[in-house]
Formats: structure tokens, sequence, C-alpha cells
């Protein structure tokens, strides 16, 4: 039994990691100076895809990302790790989208990808931590959805069961194929690169990346046609322009404000007796304890 | 027409208290726009959970009860949703930003076409002005919201759909009783003709949901510990110290993926937001994304070796020591203070 599956992935900034550097003198985030990395649930949402293909040889993985020019990185991250085909969804067009317009293309995308049993991404994406467009797209295509999932326990040709973490418990469900699974970071960690498949796909390239390249690596890559990374654009894809970008988008951001530390007027203290003791003296005298 | 929904979320029959918190703060939102507040319940013997609501000042309770609508499942409860916003045309729904809430939402709102913005923490009505077209707007929802890992607070509004949807983030809102003789009606829906066969997909196998044993939204006094607290025989130091004082033991991310503690007791933007009067951040650095969640606190209190850590410039008291030092100390004096 092969499967079909399509993995949603993207390139984001790395915001868990707002270092020193990265904080500007009055306490706003400086954006330049976060790396882009690979969504960290989406590399969760990848390695259940994997372990599908592991189980089921014949198994296909597709990867979708959508994104500028050098998001073709999250292809060849995933090319390393296993996945046979990655499409980069890239249009200036679609720039500005919120979640529903983002979504829209998705659906598009996954629409010339068909036919596919299982759909697979991240439950959200660090930079907007919205957890909307997996459903979203799931909507937009008429399929069913398991949000939230941490292990996919079981598959057969029509239905799969899937344990789901939630706030306070687990949910165990089944459902039929097709279906659209978003992944919890709780879910088995991604495998490594694997050491040949990189040499394979190093020089894996969009035909954007292309163009900035010799005639002696165009040569080369000619010979080889795995290398190619192919690109999608709003006319590949059919979609409505009226529906794409932020003139698709619902959602409008009004104003943004940074978040900036503000020192507090705070005392002091140490470890000493006399420091720890006047503290707690204090908030049980001022009735917050006790 | 023009009202205000909010979509009440169930857990084992009884209404989740992120759906309480939406109710007071739609009631407020509704004196202000002059218009009903709306509670729709979607389950099954639920008949009974509206007088629940009424104090909250509901004026409207639409309950939609069949036993395939329980426990929460996708279609069949965006179709009832989504049905009735078609026919009574709200002018903003709101959802929980729970695993329910944004697994209902996006569905919505993407069957509906409309925007939707994800986790807030604070809505206000306000007018709008598209700076491109020039077009003018009143009465809009203004829905805030942290973004970019919590370095951003955005304004989002939706200028020309309806409803203006978002889900809330737990524990932001407070829950206010308007009147214990609040009154309002009841609405029941006719699920049958709603539901089709292929609505139902999915078959729930088990579900294991434990009781609410963690209450950190509702703590008064919160003894919470980071990766600085270095494993989870040190928590039990904590446990103790919070049991003394009456508190709970709450933990930042890098605690709760360290395995020091459990996903329940995570404090910040992946976890609860929290606004005790007392809360102790111990061996925490204070990232944006941990203190997201607590620094409405009335009084802080931080524990940490690192002079130079970011907590300590958000902290009432910071104390620059080692925390296995300063706790043992802590829960002396308290025992001899409060005799």
């Amino acid at each position: 039994m092969g499967l079909k599956i399509i993995v949603l992935a993207k390139q984001v900034p790395d915001t868990r990691n707002v270092g020193k550097n990265a904080m500007r003198a009055d306490g706003t985030v400086n954006r330049g100076a976060l790396s882009a990395i690979y969504n960290p649930e989406d590399l969760n949402a990848l390695e259940q895809a994997l372990l599908i293909k592991d189980k089921f040889k014949d198994t296909e993985i597709t990867l979708l990302t959508m994104g500028p020019p050098r998001a073709a990185d999250i292809i060849r991250e995933s090319l390393y790790r296993g996945i046979d085909k990655g499409f980069l969804i890239t249009d200036r067009r679609f720039a500005g989208a919120d979640t529903l317009a983002t979504s829209y293309v998705i659906s598009k995308a996954v629409l010339k990808c068909s036919p596919f049993d299982i759909i697979l991404s991240g439950r959200q994406a660090i930079d907007g931590d919205t957890a909307q467009v997996g459903p979203q797209t799931a909507e937009h295509l008429g399929i069913a959805q398991i949000t939230y999932a941490e292990e996919i326990q079981s598959i057969d040709k029509s239905s799969i069961q899937v344990k789901r973490r939630l706030e306070r418990g687990i949910e165990v469900v089944k459902s039929k194929l097709p279906v659209l699974i978003t992944v919890h970071g709780s879910a088995s960690k991604c495998r490594p690169k694997n050491a040949k498949l990189l040499m394979k796909y190093k020089y894996a390239k969009t035909n954007t990346e292309l163009q900035a390249l010799n005639e002696d690596y165009m040569n080369s890559f000619k010979a080889k046609p795995y290398l190619n990374i192919e690109e999608l654009n709003l006319d590949d894809l059919g979609c409505d322009i009226e529906r794409v970008g932020l003139k698709g988008s619902p959602t409008k951001v009004k104003n943004i404000e940074n978040v900036v530390f503000k020192s507090k007027d705070s005392k002091r203290l140490t470890a000493s007796n006399r420091d720890i003791k006047g503290l707690i003296k204090t908030l049980i005298e001022s009735r917050v304890v006790g | 027409m023009e009202n205000i929904f909010v979509y009440c979320e169930l857990e084992n029959n009884v209404i989740s208290d992120i759906s309480l918190e939406l109710l007071s703060k739609g009631r407020k939102l509704a004196d202000n726009l002059e218009c009903k507040l709306e509670a729709v319940i979607i389950g099954h013997n639920i008949l009974e959970l509206p007088k629940v609501l009424f104090p909250y000042g509901v004026d409207t309770v639409y309950i939609a009860d069949n036993k395939k609508l329980s426990p929460y499942s996708t279609i069949p409860h965006t179709s009832i949703f989504v049905d009735l916003i078609k026919k009574e045309q709200p002018q903003i729904a709101l959802v929980g930003a729970t695993s329910i809430g944004r697994d209902l939402g996006p569905r919505v709102s993407a069957r509906l076409g409309v925007g939707l913005t994800a986790d807030c923490t604070e809505l206000v009505i306000g007018d709008y002005k598209d700076n491109k077209t020039g077009k003018e707007y009143k009465d809009l929802l203004y829905q805030i919201r942290p973004a970019f890992g919590g370095n951003i607070i955005a304004t989002i509004v939706n200028p020309d759909t309806r409803p203006q949807m978002a889900t809330i983030r737990e524990g932001v809102m407070k829950k206010e009783i308007v009147s214990s003789t609040y009154e309002g009606k009841i609405i029941n829906i006719d699920v049958e003709s709603l539901l089709k066969d292929d609505d139902i997909v999915l078959e729930i196998i088990e579900r294991e949901i434990e009781p609410r044993k963690v209450n950190l939204s509702g703590a008064q006094i919160i003894v919470s510990g980071g990766f600085g607290v270095g494993s989870k025989e040190n928590f039990d130091l904590l446990k103790e110290f919070a049991d003394l004082l009456g508190g709970e033991v709450g933990a930042s991310r890098a605690a709760v993926d360290s395995g020091y503690t459990g996903h329940d007791r995570q404090i910040g933007q992946t976890g609860v937001t929290v606004r005790p009067k007392l809360y102790f951040a111990i061996g925490i650095s204070g990232a944006i994304q941990h203190t997201a969640g607590m620094d409405k606190s009335a009084q802080i209190i931080s524990i940490n070796s690192d002079p130079d850590a970011p907590i300590h410039k958000l902290a009432d008291y910071a104390i620059i020591g080692e925390f296995n030092e300063v706790i043992p100390k802590m829960i002396k004096f308290y025992k001899d203070e409060s005799k």
C-alpha cells in the first residue's frame, strides 16, 4: 500500500530566540537579526509523513511551501530528510495575505497535487501563532481535519486513527481519508538530514535561483532533472486575483506596537537572611500572603 | 441581527471558563454597541445550561441539542454554527482560543469567507479609516493580539466582512456576573434538518480529559519555575512552597519542554495567561514568550542568580541569588512569621 501525502511547511523568523543582539537599544526587535528557520511544528509534521513512508515504501511525499524565493531552503531541508518532491509557491501578488487568503492559495496548490490521501502540517507557525491556515485549507478543500495530532496510531486504505494532544488530556479519533492533520509539537521530533540525500540534493535550485548562476552550473544541472525545484505562481495555480494577497485578506492590520521592556521600580535583594526575612515580613504585613 | 455571538465550549457538559470570560467581555461590547449578547451552545443534554449563562447578561441562548453533537467534533459544529450565523447575521462572533475554538474558528471563517483574528488578548470598539481607499468605518471591533513571538502587539480589524470573528485567549478576560436575576430567552435549533450524513466523518474512539486539576488562572499566588530550576526534584521544592502559601505551581515553556513538570502548568504565550496577586518567577530568564503570560500580575518576585536576567526588570522585588538557598529560607521565615 502506498499513500500520497502532502506536507505543508513554512519558513519563519526564529522568534523564539530573540537574543540580545536582536533587540534594539529602544527595546524593540530588529527582525533582520533573526535567522530564518524551518517552522518547528512543520518539522514534526514532516516526521509523521516520513514515518508513514518508512512503513509503506510506495508512499509519495510532496512538500508545499509558500513564501519568497529564499523559502526554497525549506524544500532542500525536506529533500535531505526524504521527501520525493517539493514545490515553492511564490508570487509577489501573494504578499500581505492573511490566513484566509493564504489558505486559499495553498488549497489551489494542493488541488494541483491531487489526488492525495493525507495532508500534514504543523499546528501553527511561530511567527503568527494562529493555527488557522491548516483548518481553513481543509475547509476550502471540503475535507475532514484533525488538529493537535500527537501520534498516528494506524492507517489503512480508507481511514486513519490519530491521538490528539489537548490542553488537559488526549482524544483518539478515527477519520476517513482524505484528511488534513495538523501536528502538535509534542509529536516525535524530526529525524536529522540524511548524508546521502544531502549530497544528492545539495544543488537543488529553483529557476529563480538558477538565474544567478553560471553556465557550467547550468549544464551539470540540466543533466540532473531531480535538482529542479518547481515554482508555482498565481497563474500556474489559476487563483482568482481578488482572493489573494492584501486584497483577498478580510483582516487588516490597523497598527502595530513594539513591546518594550519597561523597568519597574524594583527593589534588588540578596539571598541573605536579613533580606529574605524582611521581604516575607513585608508580604505578610501587606496581606499579600498569609 | 447585528448582535454579538459567543460560541460556548463544553467539557463534560459544563460550560468552560473561557466561554464565561467571553460572555463577560461580550456583555461590555454589547453595551457599548447597544446590541444584544447571544450565546450558542452545541452539544447533548444541555437544556439546563442556559440558566448558568443568563447571569452573565446573556439576552438569547441558542441551543442545538442532539447526541450527534457531543463530544465536540469539527464538521457538525461548523455546520450548525455557520447556519445560525447566516440566519442571524451577528456583527461579531467570539470563540475561545482553545483546542476546540482554534479547531472550529478557522473552519467557520473559511466557510463564510470572513476574517478571523487568532489569540486576541484584548477587544475594543473603535473607528477605522482605510488609508488606501479613504473609506471610514464606525464602531469596528479592534482585535488586539501579540504577534511575532510576543515582540509586537498588533491591532487587527475586519472592515468589510461580517461577522467580525476572533478567538480569545484563556484567562485574559475577567469573568463577571451582571445580575443573578438577569433573564434572557432560549431558542432551540432544529438540528436534524441541518446535519447531513456526510458531516459525520470523524469517529471519536477515546477521550480522556483530566478534570481541571491545575487551576492556574484562578490562583491568587503562583510559584513558577523555569529552566534554571534544573530538575523535576527541584520542582518539588517549589510545590512545597506553593502549598505552604496556598498557591499553584507554574512553569515556563523551557521547564515544561525539559520535562520538569506537566504541560498544564505552562504559563506564557503558548500556555495560560495569569494575573495573580503574587507571582514568583524562579530560575526564569524572562523571555517575552513567558512574560506575556504573567506581566499583569499585581506583584512579581524574581529569584535568579544572574543579575542581568531580564525578569528582574519586571519584578517588584528582584532577588539575586540561588533559588535552592532562597526558597528554604522563605519557607522557614514564613513559618516563623505567620504563627
